[in-house]
């Protein structure tokens, strides 16, 4: 089975995230990116695919926010090659242009099945992996906790359900599946390991094609949510707590 | 059914014959937007045998389609009918729940009719006939206000709005409509459900979670917060002392050496907030502290914060979730 | 004979100052200088041919009743051909590095330094799943240079409370008489922050003429080394060296006993270079006389002194924070049992801070509740530490042990800042 796996990097939380003078916009000077976490379990399903069934997996990424360092990584996670698409702008895509630019790279290899993050945390305006089954044609299913062969040309995967029920869905390849996680944590790999790779293995550039990025959604601001550097302390008697504290969750839908 | 351009169209989720709760928020909102745009409230309907569903819908109009092949969902298969319905009607704005279901259909659809997508809004208006919504980013810690000027798909994340306002007071007219497109294309198929394993808890997964930390005091107060946790539906998890005496399993630890959560509501009894075990919550949606030591930590870092005995609040929480339920 | 603790508390580092062949072997495989042995992966087995068997390691260890295999044991499988068990084991993931195995070794194998990293770096290497804890805190320490996982700007955080300037020498841009290396808890922990803003204060009160390197510093990295991360160690060598070397400063002076252990016994070694570096204890104790006059309020209290193993085990300083204490009028100072060079770890070293639900699950006790026993029982109320994991691991132990209230636990340069400046501390 080929695999092609597609990892987005994503604003790393770590940091402040900072909202540049035009309001539109994250400040990109202190930002530092890092590989969004569900295109990580993607990854893994794909290596768990190889490591069980001997698939071949090829990693793509866009040439933004450190993605040569992901790259290498998965490399040498046990990726078989990895391609890094260049000539895109320095704070990367929205996902619908990203979609369509990894649609047209997608041509050269022709997997059988391709993987990726659900959603990533910087989602506006698209889900990658659902978008991109759209606009190839292809089947699709996204919210996936395992990916396993099953016979011919197909693959049965679990898709996820709230309270930890499940879907077994089977689907004909070619399809591109939407990975929440992977059936183990992505895994670890010695820092010895990548540097090793860094100097022995080299990273395929190719050009992205470009692709027309749509006017909308268009964005009008962005802003941050009220800081709380406290709680808001509630006040009165066990029963009248109890009717505050409920009315907090109505107010969230969260009141059964 | 009068023409289309300005409708508003609500997915209406279901599991095993029952509407998923936000359907009923999308509706109530739906309807704010929809006469904002002198357009209809459609509900669109789509399964197996499933009409009676429909009566519940405060809509003007419910489109159902039905069929042994919807029998179970699947994104393909539900995504072929619903995209035949929107060719053929062109509604303004389609919306559905940012949810495992309503994700898989939203992105395909948007990508295939050519529409703008906005996803996980916790609001949504009309201004100046322009669909506008707010949108929650990088993990609740940024919002975007984006807009759309013609057709568009919205996913809205689940406990944004109200959702009375979309209980029907009386059934609405539905319109039965035949099979729009061939299953057989699709290119999957349902084989069954999984359900949970009973007791093995995965506390990850919960929406909402009770935890207790060392102020519960004895392992026989534990019941009490299990009471708690199921009257809101929810899981009881614990700080890593708990766990160490062996009141709870390893799998209910929250924090550095056990998990990291981030359900919607995180009700922290009797913990004091330690970084080892704020780590392992912090990005709850809607954190709620218990602590009966004003000093604690954790009222730093929750939303809401209340200085008692853990134990003079809990039993009248308890009942009060209770009698709402009678 | 090397690695041998010296009737009269000297312990190992001060036996070799000299870069001897012999510690060679203390650096783990792939950070060494080549040397005419094969591949350095597997080379560091050949060092543990002098065991005996005697069964030392194993005695001494804290948290040999847990392990599947004793060291003892885990070198005999070892020299049999028999790692793979040893690496299917829970043994590798217990070591806290507390040095008493190496302290008492009578053949000088360097069991902490060599045997254990090199055991989980052949476990890591073999893609074993890894507690998730651990490679979550060797994950972050790859990618934002601490294990803590917080961003660098934030490392700066805590010099806002400090009440007095800290200079970051990358600003200062002139040379410094002390470079503080403040690590890693002290500038991200809350609890260890406070640390930090003291130590700034009684720098400041002695007229130390020092500065910070601020959002730049990275951790030197002795937990990473000990955890088996070879790769990871050697990047922040390469990191860290070439940081120390863009700056000019007479001595490089910090306040985590780890830090200290790693730049002056491997650094060396993986660099073929020394760098100036003491412990705040030495470099204090040293200047008493400006020190010694600052010391006004009286701090009325019994108090107790943890030797942390790198400051005592394995570089022998047990007199200058003592010292310190005694300097600080008010304080009558009380020996626990198992002082000095027989103290017990707390359990954090090594990748013990991030191993602790595997540590609890063999064991059902943490090394931190054990000694915390031992501090009570001398009836102090205060119990002095000098390393960074200690204050948080002591305070946690009290409440397990549910002895909350019965001792406070402070980093002497805590008890030195408030003589300092702030009126005596009574227990809470």
């Amino acid at each position: 089975m080929r695999i092609a796996v597609l990892l987005n990097m994503v604003p790393d939380l770590v940091e402040e995230l900072e909202i540049d003078s035009t309001g539109k916009a994250l400040d990109t000077q202190w930002m530092r990116y890092v590989i969004s976490e569900s295109d990580d379990h993607a990854l893994e399903q794909a290596l768990l695919l190889k490591d069980r069934h001997g698939a071949s997996v090829s990693v793509l990424a866009m040439d933004y926010g450190d993605a040569d360092q992901v790259l290498y990584a998965a490399l040498a996670r046990g990726a078989d090659e990895a391609v890094n698409l260049t000539g895109i702008p320095e704070t990367g895509l929205g996902k619908r242009a990203a979609a369509a630019t990894f649609k047209e790279a997608l041509g050269g290899i022709r997997p059988d099945l391709i993987l990726a993050g659900v959603q990533a945390i910087d989602d506006l305006d698209a889900h990658v992996a659902g978008m991109l089954g759209g606009m190839m044609a292809l089947p699709y299913v996204g919210v996936t906790r395992s990916v396993e062969p099953s016979g011919e040309g197909k693959v049965l995967v679990q898709k996820e359900y709230p309270g930890g029920a499940a879907a077994e869905i089977e689907v004909t390849l070619p399809a591109v599946v939407g990975v929440l996680s992977a059936p183990q944590p992505p895994r670890y790999v010695p820092v010895a390991r990548i540097r090793e790779v860094m100097k022995t293995r080299t990273l395929d550039k190719r050009e992205a094609v470009a692709v027309a990025v749509p006017a909308e959604p268009a964005v009008i601001r962005l802003f941050k949510p009220e800081p709380a550097e406290h709680a808001q302390m509630l006040d009165g008697s066990p029963e009248e707590l109890a009717g505050q504290i409920i009315k907090i969750l109505e107010d969230r839908g969260l009141a059964p | 059914m009068s023409p289309a351009g300005q409708d508003v169209w609500v997915h209406i989720e279901h599991l095993r014959g029952k509407v998923a709760g936000h359907t009923y928020e999308l509706l109530g909102k739906g309807r704010e937007i929809a006469d904002a745009l002198g357009g209809q409230l459609i509900a669109v309907l789509v399964g197996n045998e499933v009409q009676p569903l429909a009566e519940t819908l405060a809509a003007d109009g419910v489109l159902y389609v039905e069929d042994a092949g919807l029998a179970e969902y699947t994104p393909g298969s539900h995504a072929a009918v619903i995209r035949a319905l929107v060719e053929k009607e062109a509604p303004r704005v389609v919306l559905f729940g940012a949810t495992s279901m309503g994700m898989d259909l939203a992105a395909v659809l948007a990508a295939v009719l050519e529409r703008p997508l906005i996803v996980n809004c916790v609001n949504l208006q009309v201004r100046d006939g322009r669909t506008v919504a707010t949108s929650q980013m990088c993990g609740g810690k940024l919002l975007c206000e984006a807009e759309a000027s013609g057709p568009v798909v919205v996913t809205v994340m689940p406990g944004s709005f109200p959702s009375e306002a979309g209980l029907a007071k009386s059934p609405p007219p539905v319109e039965v409509v035949p099979m729009p497109a061939p299953l057989e294309a699709v290119g999957m198929r349902a084989i069954r459900i999984l359900e949970p394993e009973p007791g093995d808890v995965d506390i990850t997964k919960s929406a909402v979670l009770v935890a207790v930390g060392r102020g519960i005091q004895r392992q026989d107060n534990i019941p009490l917060a299990e009471e708690l946790a199921g009257a809101l539906g929810g899981t009881v998890c614990a700080s890593r002392p708990v766990v160490d005496q062996g009141w709870l399993p390893m799998s209910r630890q929250v924090g550095k050496s056990g998990m990291i959560v981030k359900p919607k509501l995180y009700l922290a009894l009797g913990i004091s907030g330690a970084p080892e075990h704020a780590e392992g919550m912090k990005d709850s949606d809607l954190i709620i502290a218990v602590n009966s030591d004003a000093k604690a930590p954790i009222f730093d870092i929750a939303d809401y914060g209340i200085v008692i005995d853990m134990y003079d609040l809990l039993p009248a929480l308890t009942q009060a979730l209770r009698g709402r339920r009678a | 004979m090397p690695g041998r603790i010296r009737p009269g508390g000297e312990g190992l580092h001060r036996e070799d100052t000299e870069l001897s062949g012999d510690m060679q072997s203390a650096v783990p495989a792939g950070s060494a200088p080549s040397s005419a042995s094969s591949d350095p992966r597997t080379a560091w087995k050949a060092e543990f041919n002098p065991c005996i068997q005697c069964g030392m390691c194993g005695g001494a260890c804290p948290l040999a009743s847990a392990m599947e295999y004793t060291p003892r044991h885990s070198i005999y499988l070892l020299k049999e051909g028999l790692l793979d068990q040893v690496l299917k084991s829970n043994t590798l993931w217990l070591c806290v590095s507390c040095y008493n195995c190496t302290a008492r070794c009578p053949s000088g194998l360097k069991i902490t330094d060599v045997l254990f990293p090199a055991l989980r770096d052949a476990a890591i290497s073999a893609g074993h799943t890894l507690p998730a804890e651990f490679k979550k805190a060797l994950d972050n320490t790859y990618r934002y240079g601490n294990s803590l996982g917080e961003g660098p700007r934030k490392r700066i955080e805590w010099t806002k409370g400090a009440g007095v300037p800290v200079p970051i020498i990358g600003q200062l841009q002139r040379p410094v008489e002390a470079l503080w290396l403040v690590e890693c808890y002290p500038s991200y922990h809350p609890r260890n922050q406070r640390q930090a803003q003291a130590m700034a204060r009684v720098l400041h009160a002695t007229g130390v003429d020092f500065a910070i390197l601020g959002p730049e510093e990275h951790c030197v990295g002795d937990c990473e080394r000990l955890s088996g991360e070879a790769g990871l160690f050697e990047s922040l060598v390469e990191y860290n060296t070439s940081l120390f070397d863009k700056y000019e400063y007479n001595e490089i002076v910090t306040g985590d006993p780890h830090a200290f252990n790693s730049l002056t016994r491997i650094y060396p070694l993986a660099t073929g270079r020394r760098y100036p570096v003491r412990h705040y204890v030495e470099f204090l104790a040293a200047r008493m006389d400006a020190l010694r006059p600052l010391l006004k309020n009286r701090i009325e209290a019994k108090v107790t002194y943890h030797d942390n193993c790198c400051l005592g085990r394995m570089c022998g300083m047990y007199e200058s924070p003592r010292e310190l204490l005694r300097a600080i009028p008010g304080i009558s100072l009380v020996e626990m049992p198992f002082a000095r060079e027989n103290a017990l770890c707390c359990g954090g070293g090594g990748g013990g801070m991030w191993l602790d639900t595997v540590i609890w699950q063999a064991a059902h006790e943490r090394l931190s509740d054990r000694r915390i026993a031992h501090a009570l029982s001398t009836g102090a109320e205060v119990l002095a530490v000098s390393c960074p994991f200690e204050a948080s691991r002591f305070e946690d132990a009290l409440k397990s042990t549910g002895n909350e209230g019965k001792m406070i636990v402070k980093d002497i340069i805590e008890l030195l800042d408030e003589s300092i400046s702030a009126p005596g501390v009574k227990p809470a």
